[in-house]
């Protein structure tokens, strides 16, 4: 028995907002890069279960695909992070976000 | 009360989702918080596979656990940040942070409190997460943002290796 016979759609969107909501709160909790980095990843994370749950219970093959994009997009901007992190590094030696603070208000 | 198989798969993977996930967000090494997100992955990808999107599990484990994951560890062990002296935020800003946060998941929570619940006693397709039709709608409806996504990933590509090169002087 598949989940979109038992489980109401309710409880997939609850999760992922929960997720999403861990995320958010990552991001304004860490000072490391690489942790925000994460949890950022968390967020697309739980996006990506809510789109997967409303396409399954609209049996509408779009939104799998969103989420395949979504997925290409996630690899790409990691990369570009990472890389970025790496060069903030070398420049400060730390990931500590709390030394970028030339603009900031 | 007794719950089928499908439901505590749910509960099983949704509480281990959200417990890893706050484990990700509160361990001191970014090296466990690594370990805790793969173990949050994996737990999607088990709602991926409940909900017929099998080829997304798929897709997701590789992707993530074993692309991005990869990626994540490489540049820590490479940074040597696996040390527990990270600098801590001051208090008030940690406690605004989790009210912050607490406050989103209530309000996105408690938004569906009215809501309707949806179960589909008979689906009309349960095999669309199949790669035979998702590739079917990939290659057909989704075309041009498939080819589109290649130019990004060339220029990440480029980007990322710009980025990482030492400075010349």
């Amino acid at each position: 028995m598949s989940a979109i016979q038992v489980i109401p759609l309710n409880w997939y969107i609850a999760l992922s907002a929960i997720l999403f909501g861990m995320g958010v709160l990552g991001v304004l909790f860490r000072r490391n890069a690489i942790i925000i980095l994460m949890c950022v990843e968390l967020m697309l994370n739980a996006v990506n279960l809510s789109l997967v749950a409303f396409s399954a219970y609209h049996s509408n093959p779009a939104g799998q695909v969103f989420v395949f994009f979504i997925m290409a997009v996630a690899a790409a901007e990691v990369a570009v992070g990472l890389a970025i992190l790496i060069m903030i590094y070398r420049n400060t030696k730390s990931t500590d976000i709390n030394f970028l603070n030339k603009l900031k208000w | 009360m007794n719950l089928s198989v499908t439901e505590i798969l749910f509960g099983i993977l949704s509480i281990m989702a959200i417990f890893s996930g706050i484990f990700v967000i509160f361990s001191r090494n970014p090296v466990y918080s690594v370990l805790y997100l793969i173990v949050t992955f994996f737990c999607i990808a088990g709602h991926y596979i409940l909900l017929n999107a099998q080829f997304l599990a798929a897709v997701h484990i590789i992707v993530y656990a074993g692309a991005i994951m990869v990626l994540f560890l490489f540049v820590i062990m490479m940074l040597n940040l696996n040390n527990e002296t990270e600098p801590t935020k001051p208090a008030w800003i940690q406690i605004t942070a989790v009210i912050t946060g607490g406050i989103l998941m209530l309000v996105l929570v408690g938004s569906l409190k009215g809501a309707e619940s949806i179960t589909l006693a008979q689906p009309q397709n349960s095999n669309i997460g199949l790669v035979g039709n998702l590739g079917k709608v990939l290659f057909t409806d989704f075309l041009v943002p498939f080819e589109l996504s290649s130019v990004l990933f060339l220029s990440a590509m480029v980007g990322s290796v710009l980025l990482g090169k030492k400075q010349i002087q």
